[in-house]
């Protein structure tokens, strides 16, 4: 892979966390548990939607073939897609959607802030909006972990239990491979290892507050950089580009 | 040979209101970036407030209508994202209209970027600082809620960004 197909792949990687991610949400709009957590929720998946515009349209730039947003959003298949197999779990209970969100988000937020000093112009300028937006997620969850997690019994439980469902997929969020190595060392792509850290030490320590125990690492499910998705990624496109699909080239 | 000059444009487009805060115009949001003018004609740049914003598309709209409806012709609208919009480039004149309105605007240097930073917003209609937030998400994404424990109304505020 040479330099302009892994940043390509990259791009589409970040776009495509973003586009599932905000897929899950928008699933809560009016199911959740109160009217405005219906609204943080929408929000944020709001943010998510502008964040992989800018990321697939950038993408669809790189690769030159002339490929809009809406075409890699809507014409890709499913071994296309790079997202982090942990966006595309379904929602499960609220606890499982504030675990995810917790875990994702901290991940996302310095991530992101590593970004803002990447050799690359584009990304830097989506990495200094993002960081904004994705600290109000961040927040947000962990104010959720904690109310559940420090609890009723109920709560308590259900929150391990998520905490405990997903652990196996948060290793994926700092694995390098080859071709996200070299961006990495032409400063284009973030050091991973910088942002396991802080994702780390931030996680382990709401965790605590939360009364909630930090898992043992066991087995750790991956796949979503080679394109290798859980059963769930079928159902998610089947839905999501259903009208490109059944009418294509629809415009209104 | 271009008539109208970067002055007279932004004159002209500074009559658009912004979607969502109709008493605030785009120009005073800090949206409206720059005017360049060529053999080519105008080109306006605007920046969106937030990644998704609903609005950028209607606000397109908005300034190809108003100027081409002033003789200013042709007009291309190009969306950067960077520098990140931030609430800082709100101004003065847009913050007082805001609280007119009912809405605090946003808090100027001592906007953290800080995860938990919490801030004491005053309310809108009676300035008392005693306030409680409700939820971090309002009617849009760039407000969260709250409530006067002095005259007991809800308001919005306009998050530091
Ligand atoms: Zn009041």
């Amino acid at each position: 892979m040479n330099q302009q197909q892994a940043l390509y792949k990259y791009c589409v990687g970040l776009g495509d966390d973003a586009l599932i991610q905000s897929y899950r949400l928008s699933e809560w709009c009016r199911n959740a548990p109160i009217l405005e957590e219906d609204l943080a929720l929408t929000n944020f998946a709001l943010d998510m939607t502008g964040r992989a515009q800018v990321l697939l349209s950038y993408a669809g730039k790189v690769e030159g073939a002339g490929r809009t947003d809406d075409d890699l959003a809507y014409r890709r298949a499913e071994r296309q897609f790079y997202n982090h197999l942990i966006m595309e779990l379904p929602n499960g209970d609220f606890a499982f959607t504030m675990a995810r969100l917790l875990f994702t988000a901290t991940y996302e937020y310095y991530f992101f802030t590593e970004l803002k000093n990447s050799a690359d112009h584009d990304l830097a300028a989506v990495a200094a909006k993002t960081v904004k937006e994705v600290k109000y997620h961040m927040a947000h969850a962990t104010d959720w972990v904690l109310r559940l997690g420090d609890g009723t019994e109920e709560s308590h439980n259900r929150m391990q239990k998520a905490v405990n469902e997903l652990w196996m997929y948060t290793h994926e969020l700092f694995a390098t491979d080859p071709d996200v190595a070299m961006l990495r060392d032409g400063n284009i792509a973030v050091d991973l290892a910088v942002v396991k850290s802080a994702w780390l030490q931030f996680i382990s320590r709401t965790l605590t507050e939360a009364t909630l125990a930090v898992p043992a690492d066991g087995y750790q499910q991956t796949g979503g950089a080679a394109g290798i998705h859980t059963e769930h990624m079928g159902h998610i496109l089947s839905e999501m580009q259903y009208l490109q699909r059944a009418y294509p080239d629809a415009t209104w | 040979m271009s008539v109208y000059s970067k002055e007279d444009v932004l004159r002209i487009l500074s009559v658009i209101p912004d979607p969502e805060i109709p008493v605030v115009n785009i120009s005073e949001m800090g949206m409206l970036r720059d005017v360049l003018i060529s053999d080519q004609g105008y080109e306006i740049i605007i920046t969106p407030t937030y990644s998704g914003c609903p609005a950028m598309g209607l606000i397109e709209h908005d300034i190809r209508m108003t100027l081409e409806a002033s003789g200013v012709f042709p007009v291309t609208v190009k969306l950067v994202q960077d520098p990140a919009w931030t609430t800082d480039w709100m101004s003065d004149e847009a913050k007082d209209k805001l609280t007119k309105y009912g809405i605090a605007p946003p808090l100027h240097s001592s906007c953290s970027n800080d995860v938990f930073g919490q801030n004491v917003i005053a309310c809108p209609r009676c300035k008392s600082t005693s306030t409680i937030l409700l939820s971090r998400f309002g009617s849009t994404a760039c407000k969260s809620l709250y409530k006067c424990n002095n005259c007991k109304e809800p308001f919005e505020y306009f998050k530091c960004h």
